[in-house]
């Protein structure tokens, strides 16, 4: 756990960058500080390894207070990720790996045997292990940046915009890969990132900051979205808050219904027999869903032939049983034929749903939601509390 | 150099195959004041003038690299020293310094003579100074120009200072490094003929001392001022080419670029481009 108590840093000449913060980031989950340029989440970061001293308040690493003690020994503890990686360019990917072992006296044998083990979880082939920082892309030195931080097994991992300088495809990859990572070790992190989407995908809470240093908000991703503190927070939230935040609302039992299927290879006649509304599902041989063929299309004389991928539409997303509200509704409105295939965990085709389906599910839920909204605004009435007392979380006090 | 310009307006400049003939007479290497003996004078002061040169210049562009601080100092002091002129200085320290260094010392297998050492000292402190600036700035730009991503991350993940600078900075300044000193080599051997205008030191200036004296002779004259300036020459060259590949043992190759031929055989640039950078460097 870390703790920051009424932490101010103000610099030099005389910018105060935070400005007494008060943050808990719970042990094992991910808290990430978002908000726009400037306002303090870089610094708030670079206090917790003291790479900045604060001006005053203190910050507590579990029971200890990080200002005690020399800061090498504080930082060899705590993983350290950047944004541009900073690879030491005159050694090779797996000696910058084993770096931090190295320090803390670990064999040299020991130590890349380690770092070995570590480029293959971040993701990175054993043949790159003698490859020089230069000769990787930009995304290849960030999973070293990663692995390095990695490397001495750190209870804390402090990351600065690790993933924001790769093109959004492989951003999506490492961000992937970074929750399933995360899923194994359960790390504590304290995550910086400017983008909310990024904010809203990783954070197992997210701390909204203002320029000038102090806390917007501290929620839930969910929460953030369903009920942002202010004015600010909303507005950085930005649009489409509604539906993102199904992204967060389990979709529990959607009333599936069942549809006639035809496997690739098939007689064409055979799939313009089950079409309904003039739309087949075409699946493979383990029944995972492979697209729609539209049978109105199809000319009399070609119908003589068999089913086969280049006649299927590929438009719709599947959406599995255990997924989103979100998902649902994107897999119906995707649907040529307007019919949302559900598939089950292992990729089998399990029923499929229309929007209006998702859309009464949705209501229901929205339902409740107004409900616990009527009572909070009551709550916020009656004792006068500000927005964040309603929030579940009590990271934000001050004990 | 100065042999030539000496000449330039002799009425009587004898033809250069004569510089041949002195060149491959086997007596004017060898004898007791042949060109082997004043090498290795030369030599030996230009050596002990780079490494003492290094050993002060090198640790003070690594630490004011390293903190920012004094990166004025390292400027001015380097812009003053290069402007200083070193045969007026030799002279300034020879007349004013060696009265008052009483170590009538010999400088074993260099120079014989009894009280050279009184000498040597102001020669070796011009050639110092003559050594440290682009050892000093070079050292100084090297570290500058470490990637602060790389800098952060060394200090982030826990080390020291010192082994930022040992771990980190030094080795990705070594190109830069190695660059200045190599200048500095050149520099050194270059104005180390000065050494023979103090008594007793010699060196290969030497031959263009008594040359000048002598310019008709076929012996001690124009040849052999000219063929001491080839082997001047030839000296740069081959300390020039040793350091290069010293370099090339030295630097990273993540730092040069040279990367090694992978299995893959992706990214190893093959034989011609490390021919190229040679002579690029
Ligand atoms: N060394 C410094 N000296 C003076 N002011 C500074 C210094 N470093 C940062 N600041 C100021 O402190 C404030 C917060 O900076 P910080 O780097 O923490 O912002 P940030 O939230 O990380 O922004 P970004 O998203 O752009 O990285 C800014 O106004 C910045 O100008
Ligand atoms: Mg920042």
């Amino acid at each position: 756990m870390i703790r920051f108590e009424s932490v101010t840093k103000k610099y030099p000449d005389g910018t105060v960058a935070v400005d007494h913060l008060d943050l808990v980031a719970p042990s094992g989950q991910i808290t990430v500080l978002v908000g726009p340029s400037g306002c303090g989440k870089t610094t708030s970061l670079r206090m917790i390894n003291r790479m900045i001293d604060p001006s005053s308040g203190r910050i507590w690493l579990d029971d200890r207070d990080t200002a005690k003690g020399r800061p090498s020994q504080l930082r060899r503890g705590i993983g350290y990720v950047i944004q541009h990686a900073g690879l030491f360019p005159h050694r090779t990917v797996i000696d910058n790996v084993a770096t931090v072992p190295l320090l803390l006296g670990t064999g040299r044998r020991e130590a890349r045997a380690q770092a070995l083990e570590l480029l293959e979880r971040v993701g990175l082939p054993a043949n790159f292990a003698d490859r020089y920082p230069a000769q990787l892309s930009g995304g290849q030195q960030q999973r070293v940046g990663v692995a390095r931080a990695l490397a001495a097994d750190p209870p804390v991992m402090l990351m600065d915009e690790p993933f924001s300088a790769v093109d959004p495809v492989v951003r999506a990859q490492l961000q992937e890969e970074f929750l399933r990572l995360q899923g194994e070790l359960g790390k504590t992190i304290v995550f910086v990132t400017h983008d909310i989407d990024e904010a809203i995908k990783l954070g197992d809470q997210v701390a909204v900051m203002r320029v000038g240093g102090t806390l917007a908000q501290l929620a839930t991703p969910a929460e953030l979205l369903s009920r942002p503190a202010d004015a600010f927070v909303a507005g950085f939230v930005g649009r489409d808050r509604g539906y993102r935040a199904l992204g967060f609302a389990e979709a529990g039992e959607l009333p599936l219904t069942d549809e006639p299927v035809v496997r690739l290879g098939e007689e064409l006649s055979t799939a313009c027999d089950r079409a309904r509304d003039g739309w087949t599902l075409v699946v493979d041989a383990e029944s995972q869903p492979q697209g729609w063929l539209g049978v109105r299309g199809l000319a009399v004389d070609a119908q003589r032939g068999s089913v086969t991928p280049e006649l299927l539409n590929l438009g719709g997303t599947l959406a599995t049983e255990s997924g989103t509200l979100r998902e649902a509704l994107d897999a119906a409105l995707s649907s040529p034929s307007g019919r949302g295939v559900i598939v089950h965990e292992g990729g089998s085709f399990a029923g499929t749903v229309t929007a209006s389906e998702v859309l009464a599910r949705i209501e229901a839920r929205a339902a409740g939601v107004r409900h616990e909204a009527e009572s909070y605004t009551a709550d916020v009435l009656a004792g006068g509390s500000t927005h964040n007392a309603g929030s579940t979380h009590n990271a934000g006090a001050a004990p | 150099m100065s042999a030539l310009a000496l000449l330039a307006d002799g009425s009587t400049r004898p033809p250069l195959s004569q510089v041949v003939v002195w060149l491959n007479d086997p007596q004017n290497w060898t004898g007791p004041n042949g060109l082997l003996f004043y090498l290795r004078q030369h030599v030996v002061y230009t050596v002990v003038a780079v490494v003492i040169a290094l050993v002060i210049a090198l640790p003070v562009g690594l630490i004011v690299g390293h903190t920012g601080r004094g990166a004025f100092l390292v400027g001015g002091l380097a812009n003053g020293l290069r402007a200083v002129p070193s045969l007026g200085l030799v002279v300034l320290l020879v007349v004013w310094l060696s009265p008052k260094i009483h170590l009538l010392q010999t400088v074993p297998g260099v120079v014989d003579h009894h009280g050279a050492l009184p000498y040597l000292i102001p020669v070796e402190i011009v050639l110092v100074l003559l050594a440290i600036p682009p050892i000093l700035t070079n050292t100084y730009a090297g570290v500058q120009n470490v990637d602060p991503a790389a800098r952060d991350a060394a200090k982030g993940m826990g080390m020291t200072g010192a082994q930022v600078i040992r771990k980190v900075e030094l080795p990705c300044a070594l190109p830069l490094i190695m660059s200045g000193l190599r200048s500095s080599v050149l520099q050194v051997i270059a104005t180390a003929t000065i050494a023979a205008f103090a008594p007793f030191l010699g060196g290969l200036g030497q031959f263009i001392v008594n040359g000048v004296q002598t310019i008709n002779d076929p012996h001690t004259g124009y040849p052999a001022m000219v063929g001491a300036g080839l082997v001047v020459a030839a000296l740069a060259l081959v300390a020039e080419v040793s350091l290069i590949i010293v370099q090339r043992y030295v630097v990273s190759r993540g730092v040069s670029g040279r990367y090694r031929k992978t299995k893959a055989g992706v990214h190893a640039p093959d034989g011609s481009v490390v021919g190229m950078e040679l002579a690029g460097v």
